[in-house]
């Protein structure tokens, strides 16, 4: 049997080629920020928007993006009917892993894309860019490692779509507290220094989650 | 050769408070073979899962060993091969791909070998669609594909749920070319309830007798 990590390697670039084929999520998610980043530049219009107000907006479009997108990596799974050979082939850590490292790529692909819009289609300006990057790079982590496990959950219940969300708000809740308030501090010019405490936070809160998923993902992924 | 061992003992599974089967025991070891038989919605694809590690019983235990020594629950998929109408592989991958896939994660780095992948697919007539993704194959074909799927690691204990499921009269036979070969070497599970299937295995269990 291959290693932990090998395999869930395998299957992280089972489930990106799979994307690339199909491009469900991809594109999904693409037109959903392209939308929701669309809506707020004309519902801002001329005003002049405070910028502690644009990241409350940059997180929605962030929460909303991943909370739609991450949830089908298990979801398709149950739904083609393909769980049972992978339960077959590998132990559930690697499973979970694989899945992880798919989320995250993803994730932090679409959130570099969601930036880039929200700075160039609003007047988000970030003044402490390397401490603002590194609270949403730990964000991010925490919320794909919380998603994961979720969209775990969630794959084996009939209403998958509408229990998502309602699932994963209070999960998320601490990390999108103290990651929003990271990230308006930070785009207020507030040094990456006296961001630690929030930091410590997030770097907490990914690795319980983490290691949660890693220990409770057997007990969810068997029946 | 490695002498397997499967046994249920008093083996129990409810849905909602409806008893699909109840105190159901069995035992049997390498070269053994067992049909399960009842009618529509009697539980033999429940059993099969269960025998599989894919769902729990309610109650009941199944161990399996290896010349004596128990196999834990956590590495049962390790020699397990299963095929059945409502387990698919990955429609966006090749049949190789899939294959492969499925293969290595199975196997250690040093035991892959690219040339076994491509003797089952061989085996099962599909060699020459390897590179065709599996949502263009028929429902045949995909069932050859699962049937590739299930022997690729050469399992200790093989289970078929309705193994002809959509296959042509050559699929057929290389369902019964493979339950022989399997019998050879380890144990057959077949769920059933085509006649002729029932005459490839020394064992029948019916699941109604269990009610």
């Amino acid at each position: 049997m291959a290693g932990l990590l090998q395999t869930s390697v395998l299957i992280f670039k089972k489930d990106f080629r799979s994307e690339l084929r199909t491009r469900y999520v991809i594109n999904s998610l693409i037109m959903f920020v392209l939308v929701t980043i669309s809506i707020i530049r004309f519902a801002i219009g001329d005003e002049k928007i405070d910028n502690e107000i644009l990241t409350g907006l940059l997180w929605i479009v962030i929460f909303f993006s991943a909370v739609s997108g991450l949830s089908r990596t298990f979801i398709k799974e149950e739904e083609k009917e393909t769980s049972y050979a992978l339960k077959l082939s590998v132990v559930p850590e690697s499973i979970i892993l694989g899945k992880l490292f798919f989320n995250l790529i993803m994730t932090l692909s679409l959130n570099i894309l969601i930036l880039i819009l929200f700075i160039a289609m609003t007047d988000y300006e970030i003044k402490n860019f390397s401490g603002f990057l590194i609270a949403m790079l730990i964000g991010n982590l925490g919320l794909v490692s919380a998603s994961t496990i979720i969209a775990a959950i969630i794959s084996k219940a009939n209403s998958k779509g509408t229990l998502y969300p309602v699932l994963s708000f209070p999960i998320l809740l601490p990390l999108l507290i103290t990651v929003i308030n990271a990230t308006k501090l930070a785009a207020a010019g507030v040094s990456t220094e006296k961001l630690s405490g929030e930091i410590i936070i997030l770097v907490s809160y990914t690795v319980v989650v983490t290691t949660a998923s890693l220990m409770l993902f057997r007990y969810i992924w068997e029946d | 050769m490695k002498n397997v061992e499967i046994t249920c003992d008093s083996l129990s599974r409810t849905f909602s408070g409806r008893t699909v089967f109840k105190n159901l025991s069995f035992k049997l070891s390498s070269s053994q073979s067992l049909s399960v038989t009842g009618k529509n919605g009697s539980g033999k694809s429940t059993l099969v899962k269960i025998i599989a590690n894919l769902i729990h019983a309610s109650s009941g235990k199944i161990s399996i060993s290896e010349n004596g020594i128990k196999i834990p629950q956590a590495e049962r998929f390790e020699k397990i091969g299963f095929v059945s109408p409502y387990m698919n592989l990955y429609d966006e991958l090749t049949g190789f791909e899939n294959l492969d896939f499925f293969y290595k994660l199975k196997l250690d780095r040093e035991e892959y070998s690219e040339e076994e992948v491509r003797s089952v697919l061989q085996k099962v007539n599909l060699y020459e669609k390897r590179n065709e993704l599996l949502k263009n194959y028929s429902s045949g074909m995909r069932q050859r594909l699962k049937l590739a799927f299930a022997v690729l690691n050469k399992p200790e204990v093989l289970i078929m749920d309705e193994p002809r499921t959509n296959l042509d009269k050559s699929g057929i036979e290389l369902v019964y070319q493979i339950s022989k070969e399997q019998i050879e070497t380890g144990i057959l599970i077949i769920a059933t309830n085509d006649e002729e299937d029932k005459t490839l295995c020394s064992e029948t269990l019916n699941i109604e007798d269990y009610k």
